[in-house]
């Protein structure tokens, strides 16, 4: 096809985010081995604010060109755009986070913002992708980047541990999907997800093989949203990565995961749905239980987040076992909604875990509200909106879950779901108790008030929370349109 | 914009106001909140003006407007007799919170009047949605600030209790969300109206099974609120250790909340499962009755005393809304408001006991009548409201539930009305041991009379006690107009009625 073989224009056009990203990323790269003084230095975080507000600008406007890119491998339909904008949205918010986070830890190095610059591309890649290897390629390029981003302070035993594990149990998974892969060309002869649908339509390969090859991909996918049984390394790799680093691996990579596992499972696998859809179904259970009740038992406060994100996984993937475009949409206003507020909690603790990490435990943060009040009322904010209050972000997202699964009959995940929605809120409670209830305790008592990075990052996510909570209608309607049929 | 929007939003913004209200000035955000809420409490009393004279038809000052398009979530609110009374008993108990706490709560001021307003705006929210989705929203907002409210500015074991508050109405409510989203799925709409009338026509139909989940979702979320026996043991708790503005608001309107639901969503939605458990749910209430009364009883605690007799005043309120009588109904809304005034006065004095001696055993008075003529006097009406004297207000609505039950389970009015007996022991030992006999040295000194505030606190409750006791007029026509709408509604349907039939006896019934 020599026709494609030079992409045209509009193709480039298509994919000028992930090109913004990939020279800003260079060229973070280079300044970091340029500018030798601190005033220089501190440009890194600004300049790839704007460049990732380049990227989400492009994004945006080639949402209104959809159609493919080099030869069918990439696609840029509604739903890849949606979550392009939400990875790179999370992308600023975890660098705004992060600046004051890196200068108090004596590392602000450049690489930092290259990482993370390469692994939102990496991401925005996997949104977009149209076929097998783009995808494994794109959850590559996230994941090595990820992978440093955990070790990030490579003084501190802590982050070795975390970003160890993270590498030896994620390339592992990442074997499983690519056996997946590998069983699925054998199979159908194509690894694009179109293809692989139509093969799997006349079901001419023996569907139980593919059936197999599907529950492979599903370990790997499974593994990136942290989804039980394969959920085992999130609470130690949030725990051992820095705060800001474990709250943009809570929502970015993940978000990620959930868009191509949405993709591959309901177009290629969508006449096999029969098949995976109880594997979907108790793992969702798994992680829904898994997630709440070990959270109950954490009093460390990033490994209290991490399995809360183990249990949102688990919420998430219930919209996935209705398999229907409601439950898509359910699903990206459900991720959208968790960024906004894992990214405001994650922030909140990076700010007041204070140098070297020394208070994350949930008792330290007795007292927070009469020291901090305006940071204690928005990590309030967070808290019901991950409890699924009425008015937050996530008490809608959990209602549009909830109802697209009624929608597809499915009585019983609902009912199990929503009084696991209910054993969540006492671990919630707990760090409410803690900040309005106690008295202050010396971790609180000489609090410096944040950075102006740090405060725009809580109030803009606090704000997306409450505007996803009051007028969730826009957003979905965005998210109806652009949901996968 | 009606004036009911204007009742419901100022809290809203009464709470937003507080907030900036700077923390160094503890008495500008007492006086804040007391003009917030006296300013609300005087509109909302428009709100009564259509309901005299000749009543409207369905709802008042209905506003409906779209909130979000898909699905189809509406701004819908309106009030009838049902919900009319409750709103302004909301509206007045919270100016008289705000002055009960006004020396009592001395730390994080500004947070605590806060918080209180903010908890009206969710109470009012509750009594006038007519959207199922708008109505479940509100239900949970009531919760976050009578969590804080217990949780920062209660006793000792406050943090258990105000945790235990919020898992136990949370879990219940989860489910009742479960039930609108599938009434919701059948029914294309949250609009309280429109499914009530397409139940009603059978253009859509439940089958029987689907009508008795749903019925119990809905009515396991209202029982934890009521408390009906045996969800209550969150009650003694949470009323134990709130502050005593908490208890108030509590026992007076949060408990409504639950028996409102009731009568607004279980009868008139699920007429046949209502009508098929009524057998067992009466008999929870009579239990209730009684086991709330023998409790009390034995409580050496003034709080809890006032706590569990609500367990058997809202006992009485359940048993006259599943009597499906117009007396029994009527008698069942009139309680609520009536246990609103007379409980909310107790938990008032209690507080103002514990003002004074800090402490809730009752063994730590004994002769205060002897130092304080006027709190003995004012607490005296109380009781005797409480107990159920005729001319005072909790006599017409005992009495109207008993009739109502007599009808439906002899055998239920009689223990019932054992309950009645049983209140006036309770009772008048608690009177007579707090306030008669010698007073103790230490007691006396500690013990002034009415202040100013206070009477003006007490003053209103003790006005209505006997207004609603001796001149019912003022409030029955509205509340029984309502009820017998709802009665009407909730006649058990019979299945698979032809239309040329339901035709006949429509015109039937018209005439």
């Amino acid at each position: 096809m020599p026709a494609n073989l030079f992409p045209t224009g509009i193709e480039y056009y298509r994919i000028l985010p992930e090109i913004i990203l990939t020279l800003a990323g260079v060229a973070v790269m280079f300044m970091e081995a340029v500018f030798t003084n601190d005033d220089q230095r501190k440009i890194f975080g600004p300049f790839s604010i704007v460049a990732l507000l380049a990227a989400l600008v492009a994004s945006l406007s080639a949402s209104g060109e959809p159609g493919a890119a080099f030869s069918n491998m990439l696609i840029i339909d509604g739903f890849a755009s949606f979550f392009r904008a939400l990875v790179i949205a999370v992308g600023v918010i975890a660098i705004l986070s992060s600046t004051e986070y890196l200068r108090r830890e004596k590392s602000a190095g450049g690489e930092y913002y290259a990482l993370i610059l390469f692994s939102i591309v990496g991401q925005c890649v996997m949104v977009t992708a149209n076929e097998l290897i783009m995808i494994f390629i794109g959850l590559e390029i996230s994941s090595i980047a990820s992978y440093v981003l955990a070790g990030y302070l490579r003084d501190d035993p802590r982050n070795n541990e975390s970003a160890l594990k993270y590498f030896l149990l994620g390339s592992f998974a990442t074997a499983f999907l690519l056996y997946g892969v590998a069983w699925i060309y054998g199979l159908t002869g194509t690894t694009n997800l179109d293809h692989i649908r139509s093969a799997l339509q006349t079901s001419t390969p023996p569907l139980a093989l593919a059936g197999a090859a599907a529950a492979l991909m599903f370990v790997g996918f499974a593994f990136k949203i942290s989804a039980a049984p394969f959920h085992i390394w999130a609470p130690d790799v949030y725990q051992g990565a820095p705060v800001p680093v474990s709250g943009y691996l809570s929502v970015g990579p993940k978000a990620a995961a959930f868009a191509i596992l949405i993709r591959v499972f309901m177009t290629a696998f969508g006449p096999i749905a029969t098949r995976w859809e109880p594997i979907v179904w108790s793992c969702a259970l798994a992680s829904m239980v898994v997630g709440n009740f070990a959270a109950i038992q954490q009093s460390n406060i990033k490994r209290m987040l991490a399995y809360s994100s183990i249990a949102h996984a688990g919420y998430i993937l219930v919209a996935l076992t209705a398999n229907s475009s409601t439950g898509s949409a359910a699903a990206m206003f459900y991720l959208a909604a968790y960024a906004f507020t894992n990214l405001g909690a994650f922030a909140v603790v990076t700010y007041f875990s204070r140098k070297g990490e020394k208070y994350v435990s949930i008792d330290d943060f007795a007292g927070l509200s009469q020291r901090q009040p305006a940071m204690a009322a928005m990590l309030t904010i967070f808290l019901l909106s991950l409890i699924g209050v009425p008015l937050t972000a996530g008490f809608f997202g959990k209602f549009y879950i909830f109802k697209a699964v009624l929608d597809a009959n499915e009585v019983w995940i609902t009912v199990l779901g929503l009084l696991n929605s209910a054993v969540a809120a006492y671990y919630y409670l707990r760090i409410l108790v803690v900040m309005y209830f106690k008295d202050p305790t010396d971790a609180v008592e000489n609090l410096d008030a944040p950075g102006i990075g740090l405060k725009i990052a809580v109030y803009a996510s606090a704000l997306g929370t409450l505007i996803l909570g009051i007028f969730p209608g826009w957003v979905l309607d965005i998210a109806t349109r652009a949901a996968l049929k | 914009m009606t004036i009911l929007d204007a009742v419901l939003f100022l809290p809203l913004i009464g709470f937003l106001l507080l907030l900036m209200i700077p923390k160094s000035n503890p008495n500008l955000s007492r006086i804040a909140a007391l003009v917030i809420s006296l300013l609300i409490f005087v509109i909302s009393l428009g709100l009564a003006g259509s309901f005299s004279g000749a009543l409207p038809e369905g709802f008042a000052f209905v506003h409906d407007s779209e909130w979000v398009s898909s699905p189809p979530i509406r701004y819908h609110v309106g009030i009838d007799g049902l919900s009319l009374w409750l709103v302004i008993l909301t509206t007045l108990l919270t100016p008289i919170s705000v002055l009960a706490s006004w020396k009592h709560i001395d730390h994080r001021v500004k947070e605590f009047f806060a918080f209180l307003i903010l908890l009206e705006f969710g109470l009012i929210g509750v009594f006038v949605s007519l959207d199922l989705f708008l109505f479940y929203v509100f239900w949970e907002i009531g919760l976050v600030p009578m969590y804080f409210l217990i949780g920062i500015w209660g006793h000792e074991r406050r943090i258990y209790a105000a945790v235990k508050f919020f898992l136990y109405t949370f879990a219940g409510s989860v489910l009742m969300l479960a039930a609108i989203i599938y009434l919701y799925d059948r029914a294309g709409t949250f609009d309280y109206a429109q499914i009530q009338s397409m139940l009603q026509s059978g253009r859509l139909a439940l089958s029987s099974q689907a009508e008795m989940l749903l019925f119990l979702a809905f009515f396991i979320a209202f029982a934890i609120k009521v408390p009906l026996f045996p969800l209550h043991t969150w009650l003694p708790d949470a009323h134990v250790e709130a502050p005593t503005a908490g208890s108030i608001m509590l026992a007076s309107v949060m408990l409504k909340m639950g028996t409102y639901g009731l009568v607004r969503f279980c009868l008139p939605l699920f007429p046949n499962a209502a009508h098929k458990s009524a057998h067992w749910i009466i008999g929870l209430a009579v239990i209730g009755i009684l086991y709330g009364a023998l409790v009390a009883l034995v409580q050496p605690n003034m709080k809890k005393l006032v706590a569990y007799s609500s367990v058997s005043h809202l006992g009485f309120v359940v048993l006259g809304v599943f009597s499906f009588t117009q007396q029994g109904l009527d008698g069942a809304v009139y309680q609520m408001l009536n246990h609103g005034i007379s409980t909310g006065a107790l938990f008032l004095l209690v507080g103002y006991l514990y003002e004074r001696r800090h402490s809730l055993e009752i063994s730590a008075y004994g002769g205060v009548a002897t130092p304080a003529p006027n709190l003995a006097i004012v607490f005296l009406i109380a009781t005797l409201a409480s107990i159920g004297l005729p001319m005072l207000n909790n006599f017409v609505g005992e009495y109207l539930v008993l009739q109502g039950a007599s009808y439906t389970s002899f055998s239920a009015t009689v223990f019932a009305a054992v309950g009645v007996i049983l209140s006036a022991c309770y009772m008048l030992w608690l009177y007579q041991r707090t306030f008669y006999g010698k007073a103790s040295e230490s007691l006396s000194h500690h013990m002034p009379d009415l202040s100013g505030r206070e009477w003006a606190a007490i003053l209103p409750l003790l006005l209505l006690m006997v207004w609603m006791g001796s001149y019912t007029q003022t409030f029955m026509p509205a509340i029984s107009a309502q009820n017998a709408r709802i009665l009407d509604l909730s006649k058990e349907r019979v299945a698979q009625t032809p239309p040329s039939q339901r035709a006949v006896r429509e015109v039937a019934n018209a005439r």
